[in-house]
């Protein structure tokens, strides 16, 4: 395994992944939220809050997705020496990161099921820019609205039949987004 | 309806300091380290691990200790604080072909590669209590002898030659893990398995007695036992390459059953399995019972109603963390639950009393 | 190949040291490279699977501590430590001996712990099949004439 790849995990890991729990939960719990999620640095072109989100959630029990250009042998070498996730393609996956375009369609990704609905996958959707414009946002967690840039064609492509559906993070940097499936949108 | 609560933070805080206290003893009496537990009551720390399911023999006794040698409680603890540990992952299957043996006995096969290895066994003693370890005495020194150094065989693999007994075949099907997804029925072989090396060593024991005093009619007979320590090995990914993680003592029991044949099957020796951390002797042949027992649907042979046969049965009722959680939950306050039953015994008085007291008007 | 052995081997040999071993036979090293570490010593489990009947599926017996470590020294060498057991400083200690074996400190290391270590493994092992060989029952076939 390149060295390079063993770089980059927490360097406090009880403090460090209980910050960047927090930050992750307030931006689910409170969608349009724009939180900084940083500590770990994973190799390019992932981001610095992707690679921390994955590093606080993820382990040898939750089969990941790498898609498009974040499918690298360093990333990958990156995530069995940090994570000890398994690298999965997308049925089976509980994470998948990747940009909108590798991620797409959304077809294969489990939504849960009518027992189970948690056992859906979450999409780390890497975004070139993030902020508080665009689609508007309503919903649990939300005061009257809010809004948040979107990838285009995201919400049509997402399909809710609740309480089945995908939960989606966006990162950018070191910030990060989320858009729950109980959350509604409209362009 | 609510019950009021005050007053019960004292009484607990002071309980405890009675426990400890308590579990202190007298404190002209030496006090116990968890190293004397770990050492000189070694069989005690065995079964913590292997009902707690945690190999690591410091952490069971210091669970003793704390449980005031109360087993149960003591694997509570350890069952407990397992889940607080990150899993590294799983190591590949152990080869106890490969073990250092301590004890080795066949019941089956006398002469044998490898020969009967007594070990440090309590079997031939003669059960009388020995008043001289009460008072701390000189312990004698074991005798050595040359070492043999040829290989030891396990017996099922080298008296296959006539093709007489089952072979247990791999089909590469992934270990499932009952501490990770709920236990559902039916449950494969190797699920059960898991479940019986965690169960309660009594009732294990039990269900195994039932077997042999006829529900389920297995007449076993040890093919098999050896105790010892074997190495782990685990794949390691940033080494691109798996090493040895540690060893440790297992205890493995291969039980032969005469299987009389079915109509796609020719009469053959079937067998049971028992696999179990450190020298846990007795737990080790129970599994191998019931481990045979369970496998009646898949022998073809018929379902005799027997306890032992019953998976639904065995496997619900063999982890004494679940049962003593569930037993021991009825000292909870059931204040309202047990009212609402009292009002229900009060009406039912009443309505048989207006009854017969129309039945006498009339 | 015989490369991948020889640290399969030694990985191994630390692994199983007793406690506070590996630390105690550094000591006989001198000067040391101070590493960083690339993952601090954490304490965790593995999950020991056997065999049913020994050689078909595996199953899950039950998990085991282990405590890993990774650092880098300053060479540039990185050295990785599984220990069994729960000792930070013994984890620490076998990915430190790890790395200094990759080092041209190899052979100073070597001889003052790798060779001990195997040494005391060895003898460990050899006296309890010495006194296993004891407890063996040599059975004696008695003839007792024509009958």
């Amino acid at each position: 395994m390149d060295n390079a790849a063993l770089q980059g995990g927490f360097i406090d890991p009880a403090r460090d992944a209980a910050r960047a729990f927090r930050a992750g939960m307030e931006a689910m719990a409170c969608p349009g939220t724009i939180q900084t999620l940083n500590g770990c640095v994973a190799p390019a072109p992932m981001s610095v809050a992707a690679a921390t989100l994955l590093a606080t959630l993820c382990d040898a029990e939750t089969p990941l997705h790498l898609a498009g250009t974040c499918d690298t042998d360093m990333v990958r070498d990156w995530v069995r020496f940090h994570l000890g996730a398994p690298l999965v393609g997308r049925s089976d996956a509980m994470f998948a990161v990747g940009d909108w375009d590798a991620l797409s369609p959304l077809d294969a990704y489990a939504v849960g099921t009518p027992d189970y609905p948690d056992r859906s996958a979450t999409l780390i959707v890497e975004v070139v820019a993030l902020t508080n414009e665009g689609a508007t946002l309503t919903g649990p967690g939300i005061a009257q609205t809010a809004k948040l840039s979107l990838p285009g064609g995201l919400l049509a492509a997402r399909v809710v039949r609740y309480p089945l559906g995908i939960d989606f993070y966006f990162t950018c940097g070191d910030r990060i987004a989320a858009l729950p499936r109980t959350t509604k949108g409209a362009h | 309806m609510y019950v009021a609560v005050k007053g019960g933070e004292r009484a607990i805080d002071n309980a405890h300091a009675w426990l400890a206290e308590e579990r202190r003893g007298d404190p002209a009496v030496p006090e116990l380290s968890t190293a004397q537990i770990r050492e000189q009551m070694t069989l005690t720390v065995n079964r913590v691990m292997a009902e707690g399911s945690l190999y690591d023999p410091d952490l069971a006794a210091l669970a003793i200790k704390q449980a005031r040698g109360d087993l149960i409680e003591a694997i509570f603890l350890i069952r407990a604080y397992r889940t607080t540990l990150p899993r590294f992952g799983s190591s590949l299957p152990v080869d106890t072909g490969a073990m250092a043996c301590d004890r080795r006995i066949s019941a089956t096969f006398k002469d044998l590669p490898g020969g009967q290895v007594l070990g440090p066994t309590f079997d031939y003693t003669h059960r009388l209590l020995d008043f001289m370890l009460a008072a701390d005495g000189d312990v004698p020194v074991a005798p050595k002898m040359p070492v043999d150094p040829a290989p030891v065989p396990h017996v099922m693999s080298f008296l296959n030659s006539e093709g007489l007994i089952a072979q247990e075949t791999c089909d590469g099907t992934p270990a499932p893990d009952l501490t990770r997804a709920p236990l559902e029925l039916p449950a494969a072989r190797a699920l059960r398995l898991q479940a019986l090396t965690r169960g309660d060593e009594g009732f294990v024991l039990g269900m195994a007695y039932s077997t042999q005093r006829g529900y389920a009619r297995n007449h076993a007979f040890v093919g098999e036992l050896r105790i010892g320590s074997v190495p782990v090995e685990m794949e390691i990914p940033e080494l691109g390459f798996s090493i040895e993680i540690g060893e440790i003592t297992l205890t493995e029991c291969e039980t032969v059953n005469q299987f009389t044949g079915s109509k796609t099957e020719p009469a053959q020796f079937t067998r049971g399995y028992g696999l179990v951390f450190g020298q846990t002797e007795r737990k080790a042949i129970s599994m191998a019972l019931v481990d045979r027992a369970l496998r009646w649907e898949e022998l073809g042979e018929d379902d005799q109603g027997a306890p032992a046969q019953d998976a639904e049965f065995v496997l619900y009722h063999c982890d004494n963390i679940q049962a003593t959680g569930f037993l021991e939950h009825i000292k909870l306050p059931h204040y309202v639950d047990f009212q609402s039953e009292l009002e229900l015994v009060r009406k039912l008085r009443r309505d048989a009393g207006a009854v017969d007291r129309q039945e006498a008007a009339e | 190949m015989t490369q991948i052995t020889d640290r399969k081997t030694w990985l191994g040999l630390l692994a199983r040291a007793p406690q506070g071993r590996i630390a105690a036979l550094l000591t006989g090293v001198g000067t040391i490279p101070q590493a960083t570490d690339l993952r601090r010593p954490e304490a965790g489990s593995v999950m020991v699977q056997g065999r049913a009947g020994a050689t078909g599926n595996a199953f899950n017996l039950g998990e085991m501590t282990v405590t890993r470590c990774s650092v880098q020294l300053p060479c540039g060498a990185v050295g990785h430590g599984y220990v069994q057991g729960r000792s930070q400083s013994d984890a620490r200690a076998a990915a430190l001996v790890d790395g200094l074996l990759q080092t041209d400190l190899a052979d100073l290391v070597r001889a003052a712990v790798t060779v001990p270590l195997a040494a005391e493994a060895a003898s460990r092992q050899q006296a309890r099949a010495a006194k296993a060989a004891a407890t063996r029952v040599e059975f004696f076939t008695l003839v007792r004439g024509e009958d």
